[in-house]
């Protein structure tokens, strides 16, 4: 028998239907797993007794005949979600021993639906960076390293203890948001499948808020159909969202046919940066050619406004970073700094803000505020929106041309090493997102799928992007090009 | 545009972020950097261009103006650093 761990989620819902493996018997090989498997430290708050109780429930509901497609799959939860009675911090100092009252909407939808949590996982600080080197746990470190070569790697960020996990096989899928590239940049550096849905498709109500207009949440898993199963629970309209969007939700994986005669590929010519290695532009290539030999027609394409993508996010992220963390003041929940005699609740604000939030969270904020202050607003943050129309107008341009989806590599580089950029300025960490980041700003859906190893072995990755609400017909693009790319290595365990 | 150490403690004051002297410099430094990047937005000819409100376009719902939560002050004070009878407690405010 296959270690249970190893199963995708539609191996083990098919399994678990039919007794084949109980729920409970799931739930602790993963717990186990993820055990064994601090070296990588990617859960960074385990919830056994939770995940037990969860598993004897999704069993109950098994042995009735009666279990959605996700009942008694484990999964880990990004720390960015509120669960219930369980540690929900953000990565973050500043919300040490926060404990929800209640449950986001997303963790609820997957719970009715059966799913089991295992913990929460590593992340950065509130969502902000691009290598999980930002997180007040520490970083989290990918299962994959170089060939011959035990320098440790980072997993990506934001959510990088999520892709980390589900790489390694600490549990079969794992909840990530993405405001930037933090589902598709990670899921790329450990080869595993990362779907952003499009804006609205996913409640963001309990998620701790990064930038409102851009953050999303959505399904990392170890393929395709596992991201269809999973998204198909965690999306739908949520009246305690006022953007989530009021459109039934398919079942994605039943769209899943991996025909794609017909349809119309986008290879955008801007996405060619200069200096970009040769490792990328070959997969790009070979993504090309493999969506080509399965019948799509391949048409270059302009997305004029590609290179004020990064700039405009580093306008409008920060700014709403700053207006969404302004509530955490020290009176309500999380840390207060201890205060000198005489401090008043200025000083009781100063302190527990410089004490609470990491280096990259102070940095952005303090940008936030500077682009919103008088005097720049219009300068920044009014221009910034501007070019975000422009930037959406490109899309909705090739969309009306009739392409049916766009072709990018999901990152300008494999996982550098942890520490690497240390001595890189904030600038140059930000352009990991450079391929990621215009999807966010047009609020499209966009997947990261798998698509080979570079000469050192590690994993590389490609993005598809889609029409906005047409998850389904992305998934199944996506699901011809896993087929065709037939990525199937897995990192050797060393932890 | 270049941020100086002034406009640096001035920012992180706005900010309610305590910055010590010694790291003004530093910081401004950063922002420079950060700024400098930004500034290419200033070549896009963004003349009868609408800055966005909402990616997508959606008439934001409305719902009866009705009670739907409440009495639940125990829950909201829970994760309090300092709650005291049904309050949250701050430093003095007022003299």
């Amino acid at each position: 028998m296959t270690d249970p761990t190893d199963l995708t989620i539609a191996e083990a819902r098919d399994r678990l239907r039919a007794r084949d493996i109980s729920a409970p018997e799931l739930t602790e090989a993963c717990l186990s797993a993820a055990q064994e498997a601090g070296a990588l430290n990617a859960f960074v708050h385990s919830t056994p007794d939770t995940a037990l109780d969860q598993a004897r429930a999704a069993d109950e509901r098994l042995a009735k005949g009666d279990a959605p497609a996700m009942c008694g799959i484990p999964l880990g939860i990004k720390d960015l979600f509120c669960t219930r009675g369980a540690p929900s911090q953000a990565a973050s100092g500043i919300l040490k021993g926060f404990r929800p009252e209640y449950e986001s909407t997303v963790t609820q939808k997957l719970f009715d639906a059966g799913a089991v949590m295992l913990g929460k996982l590593n992340m950065d600080e509130f969502a902000m960076g691009s290598s999980n080197e930002t997180s007040v746990y520490g970083n989290a470190v990918n299962p994959w390293r170089r060939k011959g070569d035990d320098t440790p790697l980072t997993p990506g960020g934001s959510s990088g203890g999520s892709a980390a996990a589900v790489a390694a096989g600490l549990c079969l899928g794992a909840t990530g948001t993405d405001t930037g590239g933090s589902i598709r940049q990670p899921a790329a550096f450990t080869g595993i499948t990362g779907l952003k849905p499009t804006y609205g498709r996913c409640s963001r109500w309990g998620i701790i808020a990064f930038a409102s207009s851009l953050d999303q949440a959505g399904p990392m898993t170890r393929t395709v159909r596992d991201a269809a199963i999973m998204a198909t629970a965690m999306c739908g309209h949520d009246p305690k969202d006022s953007t989530s969007a009021d459109l039934a939700v398919p079942d994605f994986e039943a769209m899943l046919t991996g025909d794609i005669r017909g349809k119309v590929i986008g290879i955008p010519r801007e996405y060619r940066m200069d200096g970009m290695p040769d490792e990328i532009e070959t997969l790009w290539t070979r993504g090309r050619e493999m969506l080509a030999d399965a019948g799509a027609e391949i048409h270059d394409i302009s997305l004029p406004h590609t290179k004020y993508a990064l700039p405009t996010y580093y306008v409008i992220a920060p700014a709403e970073a700053s207006s969404n963390l302004a509530r955490y003041d020290g009176v309500r929940y999380g840390h207060r700094a201890k205060l000198d005699a005489g401090d008043g609740i200025t000083e009781m604000y100063e302190k527990t803000r410089a004490e609470g939030f990491g280096a990259e969270v102070k940095r952005r904020v303090m940008v936030g505020t500077y682009v919103l202050s008088a005097g720049f607003y219009d300068a920044y943050y009014n221009r910034a929106r501007k070019v975000r129309t422009l930037i959406k107008r490109d899309f909705e341009q090739v969309f009306a041309d009739g392409v049916d989806a766009i072709l990018t590599p999901a990152t300008p580089s494999a996982a550098f090493g942890l520490g690497e950029m240390a001595q890189a300025d904030p600038v140059e960490m930000y352009l990991n997102d450079v391929f990621t980041v215009t999807v966010n700003l047009a609020g499209l859906p966009g997947i990261s799928v798998p698509a080979g190893l570079n000469d050192q072995g590690l994993p590389l990755g490609l993005q598809l992007i889609g029409r906005p609400w047409e998850e389904g017909d992305l998934l199944n693009t996506a699901y011809a090009l896993e087929q065709a790319a037939g990525f199937v290595a897995k990192p050797a365990k060393w932890w | 545009m270049s941020i100086d150490t002034e406009t640096a403690a001035r920012v992180a004051k706005l900010a309610r972020i305590r910055v010590d002297d010694a790291d003004l410099p530093a910081l401004a430094q950063e922002f420079n950097t950060i700024l400098g990047f930004i500034e290419q937005l200033g070549e896009v000819d963004v003349d009868g261009v609408e800055p966005m409100v909402s990616v997508t376009p959606m008439r934001l719902k409305r719902r009866e103006d009705v009670v739907t939560d409440g009495n639940m002050a125990d829950k909201i004070l829970s994760n309090a650093p300092d709650a005291r009878e049904g309050f949250f407690a701050v430093p003095k405010v007022v003299e």
